[in-house]
């Protein structure tokens, strides 16, 4: 990829550059074509390199005035749980104010979470102390969404792709430029550039610059935040066939947050749902694109523009959402996208839905799961929580206990049967 | 102007702007029109000229740094070279702008009502601030506002991002505009909203009848909005023509590397994503011949070296006379069908040789 890449000040009229595409022009698109990467395959057998379990992320809400009390607390997260299999990707998608942004932060431990477990190598980074942290975050790394905030202006490339090296003292001081030279040919950078600023660079170039640097220290997690939606379309692919290249060339698994549905679909063999602070729907790509059962994911699905819609012409056929997304200082009870739902009904107000495992990788939190269109009338998980169809505590039936980990079982609810069954 | 002339008719429009560095050539010869009740949408990378060219329809560009040359005709009368105060009585009137952020284009001192009112008393003199307060919550109530009687005495903060997008289309749409301007309307927003704001785009267009131009980079709102695309590249149209034959049979390269850039949601996940080699070339500079040839990787199939020497024309396409596109390939609808289309889409090849 890096040969494509013409150099900034380079201009594209230069004679030397017309005579190179005219030598390598023999099938210029199939040699293109065979560098562009299908839609990332999921590994079910892959050990996870991060467990996130039951994470949550209480921000206070302080009175004005003199004394500032605290009148309240934005639930941003609010008891999540998944796992990354290493090397994997994990896409988390929502609306704006869902909490996706706030769990990458938690990841990376840019905050310190309200409660709740993130094992990775032994370790609970939830609750180790910043001295014990600082090793843990050449593991963890982030990429950040907007590349012109995120790179200092006034540093030159060579110093913020290699600050990361002098902070851990990885490598003799001698040693980082050549190890950061290695890293921006890496990305597809010119690493003859390293004493240039970021000015001199277009939002693709340097958004490459931002993954050099997460790439810097080797890790196994990187937490990609919105990576693309900063650039514009055509650089969009650049900088995604990028990241699946890195990702199997040094088994990075990524928490690839992002709110186009259909980037996630390609980058990531699983995905999360999130609504205010919840995972309503994790699974594996084909039962979440094509198999969704939680209403809300119908909702978000449907509401994609399509280009393929050009051959038949109008809009696409979607499921409106009534509302504005409600506040997260006070949720409603039960299930938090009741109020939006189409499918709510008195059970939906008392119980709160758990996450309920309903296929080999597919779990979904809702009373009335099923596909579109297919929503059973009765809530299929009256007899699991041991409460009536109206949510009412039934005397006389046991609860099932339901083992709700961060990971998928062998042993999971059928909701067409309605019972439980086993891999 | 007869009932069935295109609204906007927009003729060699070709916008300069003199920099420290040079002249820059933001648009060039760039023809289109768009009839009422029809949506044209524009596509294109930052700084193809998409946004400018559609400033220069309101007479938003500074006469004194642009430069703007041909002809722009709204509602039959020549916009370019028209005195401010006419033109002052056109724009918000006639032709109306929606801004891509909203927070940035609303006052943030200033009340959302009281912007929309100003907006109504701009062209209707006669009208008492009560009438035009009264209209203000009544466009607010149109465009999905909760409670507008209450929310018209909010300031822009307090709306939501979807709310400030629908407060700028209630102002743009104030004066019942022959044409709309969109933008990028929905780029800020999450695709529920996003649709939400769609939708309420076409109904108003319905009742209206009103001529809109959505400016976008989503191929997505494209398919489902416009009626006519026009693809632009380092400011000039590459392909123009009716949105299902540009979407479904692309003849410009660069039209079928956007496609190949963007993954889809309902596609094959076979289906490869593409990027377009490097980067958009800089205005100040641009490529000798086709403006696309440094980044196009299909200029092989060309012979010589026409497409470095000779800028194409935009001419009629394979797919009828309405499909113009500017490209040097003989044969681009065999190119895309055997090549490109079973990278991109392989699941839509099957489908055609059924």
């Amino acid at each position: 990829m890096s040969e494509l890449n013409t150099d900034p000040e380079q201009t594209p009229t230069d004679e030397a550059t017309a005579a190179a595409a005219a030598i390598s022009a023999e099938d210029a698109f199939a040699e293109i074509a065979a560098q562009g990467h299908a839609a990332a395959q999921l590994d079910p057998t892959a050990e996870p390199v991060i467990e996130v379990e039951d994470l949550k992320m209480y921000f206070p809400v302080k009175s004005s005035g003199l004394v500032r009390r605290v009148i309240g607390h934005v639930q941003a997260v609010d008891g999540i749980s998944f796992q990354v299999p290493k090397g994997g990707s994990l896409g988390l998608v929502g609306e704006s104010g869902c909490g996706k942004s706030t769990t990458g932060r938690l990841i990376t431990r840019l905050y310190t979470p309200t409660a709740g477990a993130m094992r990775f190598g032994g370790l609970d980074m939830a609750t180790v102390s910043n001295r014990e942290m600082k090793p843990l975050r050449k593991e963890v790394q982030m990429i950040f969404q907007d590349p012109y905030t995120s790179l200092n202006p006034r540093h030159t490339v060579g110093a913020i792709v290699g600050a990361p090296l002098a902070v851990h003292k990885v490598v003799p001081r001698k040693q980082i430029i050549p190890r950061v030279q290695e890293l921006l040919e890496v990305v597809g950078l010119n690493p003859e550039h390293y004493n240039r600023y970021p000015n001199e660079f277009s939002g693709g170039q340097r958004q490459r610059i931002g993954i050099a640097r997460a790439l810097t220290l080797n890790p196994k997690l990187l937490v990609a935040d919105e990576p693309v939606s900063a650039l514009d379309v055509s650089i969009q692919a650049q900088v995604i066939n990028l990241m699946q290249d890195l990702q199997r060339e040094f088994d990075i698994a990524f928490l690839f947050i992002a709110h186009d549905l259909a980037i996630v679909r390609h980058f990531c063999p699983e995905v999360a749902v999130m609504y205010l602070g919840k995972i309503v729907e994790i699974a594996d790509r084909e039962s979440i694109y094509g198999h969704a059962h939680h209403p809300y994911t119908q909702a978000l699905l449907s509401a994609v523009p399509d280009v393929r819609q050009a051959a038949v012409g109008g809009r696409r056929e979607r499921i409106r959402l009534e509302g504005d997304v409600p506040s997260p200082i006070n949720p409603p009870s039960g299930c938090r996208f009741r109020t939006r739902c189409h499918l709510a009904q008195e059970i939906c107000a008392k119980v709160e839905p758990p996450l309920l495992q309903i296929g080999p990788r597919h779990k979904v939190a809702c009373h009335f799961a099923g596909e579109l269109g297919d929503a059973p009338a009765t809530p299929v998980t009256a007899g699991l929580l041991g409460v009536d169809g109206q949510g009412s505590p039934e005397p006389g039936t046991t609860p099932e206990t339901l083992t709700i980990g961060p990971g998928f079982e062998d042993r999971w609810f059928d909701v067409k049967s309605r019972t439980m069954v086993t891999a | 102007m007869t009932e069935s002339d295109p609204f906007l008719v927009v003729e060699d429009l070709t916008v300069r702007f003199p920099t420290q560095d040079g002249l820059v050539t933001a648009v060039s010869d760039l023809s289109y029109s768009v009839e009422m009740g029809k949506t044209l949408g524009i596509v294109g990378e930052s700084g193809s000229g998409k946004s400018v060219s559609s400033m220069a329809v309101l007479g938003l560009h500074d006469a004194r740094t642009a430069q703007i040359t041909g002809s722009i005709r709204v509602g039959g009368t020549e916009v370019i070279g028209l005195a401010e105060p006419q033109m002052r009585k056109l724009r918000g009137n006639s032709v109306s702008m929606i801004f891509q952020d909203a927070l940035a284009a609303l006052h943030p001192f200033y009340k959302v009502g009281g912007q929309l009112a100003e907006a109504y008393r701009v062209h209707h003199h006669s009208a008492s601030k009560r009438d035009a307060r009264r209209k203000a919550i009544e466009m607010l109530d149109r465009v999905g506002i909760p409670q507008p009687d209450q929310r018209v005495d909010d300031f822009p903060h307090q709306f939501s991002g979807g709310m400030r997008q629908r407060a700028m289309i209630a102002m743009g749409l104030i004066n019942d505009p022959s044409l709309l301007i969109a933008d990028e309307p929905t780029t800020a927003l999450d695709v529920t909203v996003q649709a939400q704001i769609l939708d309420l785009l076409q109904d108003l267009q319905r009742e209206f009848n009103s001529a809109v131009i959505i400016i976008t980079h989503d191929l997505g709102v494209i398919a489902e909005m416009a009626d006519d695309v026009l693809v632009m590249y380092a400011g000039r149209a590459v392909e123009y023509g009716p949105g299902k034959s540009i979407l479904t049979r692309p003849e410009m390269p660069y039209t079928w590397g956007l496609l190949s850039s963007v993954p889809d949601v309902t596609g094959d996940t076979d289906a490869k994503l593409i990027p377009i080699p490097g980067n958009p070339p800089s205005l100040l500079n641009p490529p000798t011949g086709c403006a696309f040839h440094p980044r196009c990787v299909h200029s092989d199939k060309v012979a010589g070296d026409l497409c470095t020497t000779t800028r194409p024309e935009l001419l009629p396409g394979k797919d009828g006379p309405g499909h113009l596109k500017r490209c040097h390939l003989p044969n681009p609808d065999v190119v895309y069908q055997l090549e490109v289309l079973p990278e991109i889409a392989p699941e839509l090849v099957v489908e055609e040789s059924r």
